[in-house]
């Protein structure tokens, strides 16, 4: 058989709508995503056994990233389900701050939850997952055509996902130590990453670290504050009826100033000091020698000890970080009350990798210059097994609208978590790893965990990406919304509330049961006799009424202030042909390209004047 | 970059003593060498006497020329100016060959825009410059120079600076509220509302409006008090009608005044009666509004004044009559005579002085007075705010409207604030 021959039989024997590279959070979730909208779709790892691993801390959820996870819960997307499959500890985070801000966060059991998402992937009709390295993209006339294995398989496909997390140019580091890989005892990516250079993408260095992990057999966990789950009875995900799991305890322990010094002592031994290390890590989630050397005059750091599993003695000390050499990470640990005697079963380590900068891929997480390849997780700079699943599913989703034709999804960060995030990425690029906060989202009190089935699924149901049990709850929601609305529609006087044990001032005031929720001395049970609802729902409503004053001066406001920032910038706008920009200017503004003046006042480090410019050279134009 | 050069006579209409004619652009170097028919450039920023050729060689005048190269000018680009002799005809002839050279007249406020988008200025100086140029008082001179010196947006800054420090505080509570390493600042509440309270102080001050429209002093009484009298007296020229017939000022009269560096307007007003005369019914409804809408009033009136009017003078005019004699708490004034004129001027700027903003303090517009209002109510609620959401909710559209004063904004700013102070993350 001839060479052309081999090539040809391999292109019809494999060819896929969607090819996604990469099995973590990211890879999985765009894989299923793509899946579920009827792509043909192959999902290319390493190693299929580590399909869904948790490369770092075994929690999924917390303060924006659990709005996240409820966000591609509402796609009916892997990560909530796959948490509450795993889940041994449940915590609501900020609960006594609004659920604007609360962050559902679970301790997820490592091996059941690579296990519930295997299973889900293989659930998907459409799915086909290949053991194998990606060894290069297939690039025909500057269009990505699909992607060669290193054992010479061709496969074809009209979109390819890179999802290549940590091992994208992955190099491990622990004190002296240098290894290759993306995760300890894995390899890296090393030729797809020196392709994806050679194409002139704009690329960088970020790096990232992980505790010791240690052996729970070995701690006091006499001496320790206990943390017990919530007991009422919230999951992540809307399809998971209950807890299906025993729950443990998580403990809480703190540095010492012997840590500290023991630390200090290490330093010059840490790579993140000697200069070895030249990506920027998050400072979000600094190694401890970075909390010890920053903030030199504290006493202790707080650690949270995590169970990562029911069968398993494997503990994560969470807020110990490192990439110190192992005998600085021993006497560190053992500085610790409760952790004396604790043996690290493996030793903390840093990973630094390679990243596109995000400011290349449009709206759709595609790279712009290059048709047919998306980028979604760590590879777009973010940090967060939630960011990585989030952007997966961006990807998928508008990877099959390319290769079947479909609508592609758009989002405004109005309605979503998803959106300020892609935003973000592609309009500011990053300098550190990218981590969702809820300071981020500008429309915070809309954006809230409780109703991003509300928000999303209706979108979500549109493109196709629900599945029929989850349709049908979709629409129940939908009916009792508008049952619970109408129910609160008729009007009452400031009278019959108080009489019901109301707060409100005596006014003679007639108001719907929706305004009067709007106070806080007005409860559903004083406005009559309660809906027979899910008791969820009533809550979204009553909270949607709360927040509603304040949505409503938010958008009096935005219409006084800022009518320009809806202004269009025209696809062929020149940067360099606007007078009073600076270099620096055109340069940023040219990779952001951003589609609104209100986002070119967002782009990172553009002045005020140079809003200005750019304003009146519109103008001018129209 | 594809900018045209213009040019513009920047001092006031000919003819006057000298005219100064400004160029700006990329041809400007060029424009003045074909001006000085060669001879290169003059050194940057030295001023030299030179004589000046029309393109077909004609000598158009002699004159003092001064160029600065860019970007370190007003406009950010290479800056021309000619100091000519301030003819008409010389002035239209250094246009006309400027154009025939390449450079066309600069539309209204087209330096200022350049400045502008050179970003030599941001969006308070422009106003304090624009301010600045129609200054005609002392007063209006320093209000605005202030202003166009960034006074405006250093006082904005440092606003935003406390904003920013206060909500970084609460969103460290709200993102990271699981880590021990962030811890409220019992004090915090206090320090929302000390903020609110020094935007109140500021906003409190006169608006600088008043500096320009003048502060309105309305003469009011009942007819034949002598109020058209008094008003004439006062701006020192017959402004009004006056007669000794009862009701002949039935329109409102206003008089602008500029006295020690203050403006005033002067508004007569026909007199406070009931009447039957129609025309003179609508004057007198006209009074009554511009009575309530006076920052002084000088009431002439021997009964006391209606009790809606705030801020009132009495002035006991016609005081020559010797009928009349001289009530106490009022300042007996003659127009006749003179007496007294002095002693009522007196009086006025000396409540003048409360109304207007301190020379040495920022004044805001209105534009940045209705949104650093907006701010400090922000910052009011937020002091109330039931939980630290909402708070942080009310932070962050304080922070949207100081922005809007400047045309700045920015989520990264804050949360630089935020990571310089805490130690966060695990």
């Amino acid at each position: 058989m001839t060479a052309r021959a081999v090539a040809t039989k391999a292109q019809h024997m494999h060819s896929f709508d969607v090819i996604v590279i990469g099995g973590g959070h990211a890879g999985t979730e765009a894989a299923a995503a793509a899946a579920r909208r009827g792509a043909r779709t192959a999902l290319v790892s390493f190693d299929p056994g580590a399909i869904g691993a948790m490369s770092c801390n075994p929690a999924i959820g917390g303060l924006g990233k659990g709005h996240l996870v409820r966000e591609v819960d509402a796609f009916d997307g892997l990560i909530a389900r796959a948490a509450d499959a795993a889940a041994i500890h449940y915590r609501m985070l900020n609960r006594s701050k609004g659920t604007a801000v609360q962050g559902p966060r679970v301790q997820a059991d490592r091996t059941r939850y690579a296990s519930a998402i295997q299973t889900m992937l293989r659930a998907e009709p459409l799915l086909t997952i290949i053991a194998g390295e990606a060894a290069s993209l297939v690039v025909e006339t500057g269009v990505v055509t699909g992607v060669m294995l290193a054992d010479g398989t061709a496969l074809g496909a009209r979109a390819v996902v890179l999802a290549t997390g940590t091992f994208l140019g992955g190099k491990l580091y622990r004190g002296e130590e240098r290894l290759d890989g993306g995760r300890i005892g894995e390899g890296a990516a090393h030729r797809i990453a020196a392709q994806l250079r050679a194409l002139d993408l704009p690329m960088a260095r970020l790096k990232t670290g992980t505790p010791p992990r240690l052996d729970g057999r070995t701690i006091d966990w006499a001496r320790l504050d206990e943390q017990p789950s919530d007991t009422d009875p919230w999951t992540m995900s809307a399809m998971t009826p209950r807890r299906l799991l025993p729950q443990l305890r998580c403990a809480i322990t703190r540095t010492t100033l012997a840590s500290h010094d023991t630390i200090r002592g290490g330093l010059d031994r840490s790579p993140l000091f000697s200069g070895d290390i030249e990506g920027l890590g998050p400072r979000y989630c600094p190694s401890i020698e970075d909390k010890v050397h920053r903030f030199g005059d504290r006493d202790g750091h707080q650690v949270f000890l995590e169970p990562e599993g029911l069968e398993s003695h494997l503990v994560y000390p969470n807020g110990l970080s490192t990439s110190l050499p192992v005998d600085v990470q021993q006497a560190m640990i053992a500085s610790i009350p409760g952790l004396e005697r604790a043996r690290i079963t493996v030793p903390g380590y840093a990973v630094e990798y390679d990243y596109i900068d995000p400011r290349a891929l449009n709206g759709e997480l595609a790279v712009a210059e290059m048709p047919g390849l998306f980028c979604a997780g760590q590879i777009n700079g973010t940090t967060g097994y939630e960011e990585a699943a989030a952007q997966g599913l961006v990807a998928g989703i508008n990877a099959a609208a390319r290769a079947c034709a479909l609508a592609p999804l758009t989002l405004d960060r109005q309605t979503s978590y998803l959106a300020v995030m892609v935003d973000d990425l592609v309009l500011q690029g990053v300098t550190e790893p990218y981590r969702m906060l809820t300071a981020r989202a500008e429309h915070r009190l809309r954006l809230r965990v409780d109703n991003a089935e509300t928000r999303l699924s209706p979108v979500a149901a549109a493109l196709g990406c629900l599945s029929e049990p989850r349709r049908a709850r979709v629409q129940a929601r939908t009916e009792t919304l508008s049952r619970i609305r109408d129910r609160y529609s008729s009007r009452l006087s400031a009278t019959e509330v108080a009489r019901k044990g109301g707060r409100v001032v005596q006014d003679g005031s007639r108001r719907t049961g929706a305004e009067w929720l709007r106070f806080p001395g007005v409860d559903p049970e004083m406005l009559g006799e309660m809906p027979d609802v899910d008791p969820a729902l009533l809550r979204e409503f009553i909270d949607d009424c709360r927040y509603a004053p304040y949505l409503e001066r938010e958008m009096e406001e935005a219409a006084a202030i800022g009518k320009a920032n809806d202004l269009a910038i025209p696809g062929e706008l020149r940067y360099d042909r606007i007078a009073g920009l600076s270099n620096e200017m055109v340069e940023r503004l040219t990779a952001a390209r951003p589609r609104t003046l209100g986002d070119v006042a967002r782009v990172r480090g553009v002045t005020p004047a140079a809003v200005t410019a750019v304003l009146l050279r519109l103008r001018a134009a129209s | 970059m594809t900018q045209d050069t213009i040019f513009a006579l920047s001092s006031g209409a000919p003819p006057s003593a000298i005219a100064v004619i400004r160029i700006s652009g990329p041809a400007a170097c060029s424009c003045l060498a074909a001006l000085l028919r060669g001879g290169g450039a003059p050194p940057a920023r030295r001023a030299s006497l030179r004589r000046l050729y029309s393109p077909d060689g004609l000598l158009l005048d002699s004159g003092l020329i001064l160029f600065f190269p860019g970007p370190n000018t007003a406009t950010g680009e290479d800056l021309v100016e000619l100091h000519v002799h301030g003819g008409p005809a010389t002035v239209r002839a250094i246009g006309d060959a400027l154009a025939q050279l390449g450079a066309r007249p600069a539309e209204a406020g087209e330096f200022t825009r350049r400045a502008l988008i050179a970003g030599r200025m941001d969006l308070t100086e422009v106003e304090g410059l624009a301010e600045l140029l129609s200054a005609e008082t002392e007063q209006q001179r320093r209000a605005a120079l202030r202003s166009a010196e960034g006074g405006v947006r250093r006082q904005v800054e440092a606003w935003t600076d406390s904003a920013l420090a206060l909500s970084a505080q609460l969103e460290a509570i709200l993102d990271h509220a699981d880590e021990d390493d962030v811890s409220t600042d019992p004090r915090l509440m206090l320090r929302i509302t000390t903020l609110a309270a020094e935007i109140g102080a500021t906003l409190a001050r006169p608006p600088v409006e008043r500096l320009h429209d003048g502060i309105r002093v309305v003469l009011g009484g009942p007819p034949n008090a002598g109020k058209s009298t008094l008003l004439n007296a006062l701006v020192g020229r017959s402004a009004a009608i006056v007669s000794d017939i009862a009701g002949t000022t039935r329109d409102r009269i206003e008089v602008p005044v500029r006295r020690d560096g203050v403006a005033y307007l002067f508004t007569d007003t026909a007199g406070l009666t009931e009447s039957a005369d129609p025309i003179e019914a609508i004057g007198v409804g006209l009074a009554r509004d511009a009575l309530l809408d006076a920052d002084l009033v000088l009431w002439l009136g021997d009964a006391p004044p209606p009790d809606e009017l705030a801020n009132v003078l009495p002035v006991h005019a016609q005081a020559d009559r010797s009928a009349r004699g001289s009530p106490v708490g009022r300042i007996a004034v003659s127009a006749v005579t003179g007496l007294g004129i002095d002693a009522l001027w007196d009086a006025i700027a000396d409540r003048a002085k409360a109304m207007l903003p301190p020379t040495d303090a920022t004044v805001l517009n209105a534009r940045q007075r209705a949104l650093a209002g907006r701010a400090q109510q922000a910052l009011e609620r937020a002091a109330l705010a039931p939980d630290e959401l909402f708070a942080a909710e009310e932070l962050r559209a304080a922070l949207r409207a100081f922005d809007a004063i400047t045309g700045r904004a920015g989520v990264e700013e804050m949360l630089d604030a935020l990571f310089g102070r805490f130690c966060i993350g695990k």
